[in-house]
């Protein structure tokens, strides 16, 4: 199939701003779906609220369009009701991790097979600019006019603390990886966590001065490396992007079918 | 079996923003943006069909239809 034929044309052109990295990343999403052979049928997208979350409405598949950072309780939900089906759950970094932090890492704990996509503009786009945990120490937005000292999550640091099986990342800029990055994740059985950088020209750009989506995407090309480059032991402020973890361990849905057995059975 | 040759530069214009990523990243300069700011095919013979235009849109408003060339 073509990639148009996973969305929903009837709803576009989307809602998201000129030069959103969220429609590149849907656009690797698609392919990534599409080079795997998929059919919109096996597939469950659900989203929480946020720009990332509209995602859920372009895209053809089940689709469930839920509550703040509770995307992961739902996908927990449908999958384990419906074993069978490709879980996909995007979110932006606010919904992830802060709204939705708890869940994120109890369901990374857990480790069902659940693909979840942190769509990190390190902002609130949709509220008008607030700073998100990614946001990072001494960035701008509206909620911090004279900066922010909040520290940001390592997304991918956390994910692996709290026990995904899958961890990568990768930017808006670097389709390619990104579309391969996404495509192991949803064929990895377990939880999966695929951080994508992905720009905000209208508020985080704005705010701090990073030029338009270009020049963002600019900034991805030269502020990341591959993962143990040499480019990164001369110079430890550039951020890695590959797959940092991929793993195999006990799947939630299979673990939970052995209880239902040994329940069965009666001892 | 030749190599991919251009067919087309398939663009949807009520999609594209006419934020300018593909005009940006193209390696061979080959998109430009109108006086509407929507992107064309300024020098469609320069194209070499590596798609990156396609693969980075974030509004799916440009493909790149291509043939089996004769040689």
């Amino acid at each position: 199939m073509a990639i148009k034929d996973y969305i929903r044309e009837r709803f576009f052109p989307h809602i998201w701003c000129p030069g959103c990295g969220h429609g590149t990343v849907m656009n690797s999403l698609l392919r990534a779906i599409e080079s795997l052979g998929m059919s919109k049928n096996e597939i469950v997208m659900v989203s929480g609220i946020g720009c990332s979350s509209r995602i859920s409405g372009y895209v053809d598949f089940h689709t469930l369009h839920t509550i703040h950072g509770r995307a992961l309780a739902f996908a927990t939900g449908v999958k384990l009701s419906r074993p069978e089906l490709n879980l996909i759950v995007p979110m932006g970094d606010g919904d992830a991790l802060a709204i939705g932090g708890n869940h994120f890492i109890h369901a990374a704990r857990r480790n069902i097979d659940i693909t979840a996509i942190v769509m990190n503009n390190r902002i609130y786009g949709m509220t008008g600019g607030q700073f998100s945990p990614l946001s990072g120490y001494g960035t701008m937005a509206t909620t911090a006019p004279y900066s922010n000292i909040d520290h940001a999550f390592d997304t991918v640091e956390l994910a692996i603390a709290a026990g995904a099986t899958f961890v990568a990342r990768s930017t808006s800029y670097h389709v390619k990886q990104l579309s391969k990055i996404l495509r192991d994740a949803i064929l990895h059985e377990g939880f999966s966590v695929v951080e994508v950088l992905s720009q905000c020209p209208t508020y985080f750009g704005r705010k701090n001065r990073l030029g338009s989506a270009v020049d963002m995407m600019e900034q991805y090309k030269n502020d990341t490396t591959p993962i143990g480059s040499k480019a990164k032991k001369e110079n430890p402020d550039l951020i890695e992007r590959g797959i940092f973890v991929q793993k195999e361990m006990p799947e939630y849905c299979v673990e939970y079918d052995k209880i239902i057995e040994k329940a069965m059975k009666g001892n | 079996m030749g190599k991919l040759k251009l067919k087309e530069h398939v663009i949807t214009r009520e999609w594209c923003k006419g934020c300018g990523i593909c005009v940006h990243f193209c390696p061979k300069q080959v998109l430009e943006l109108d006086d509407q700011d929507k992107v064309f095919a300024a020098r469609r013979e320069d194209c070499i069909c590596c798609e990156l235009c396609e693969l980075r849109c974030p509004d799916l408003a440009i493909e790149i239809e291509t043939e089996q060339g004769s040689e």
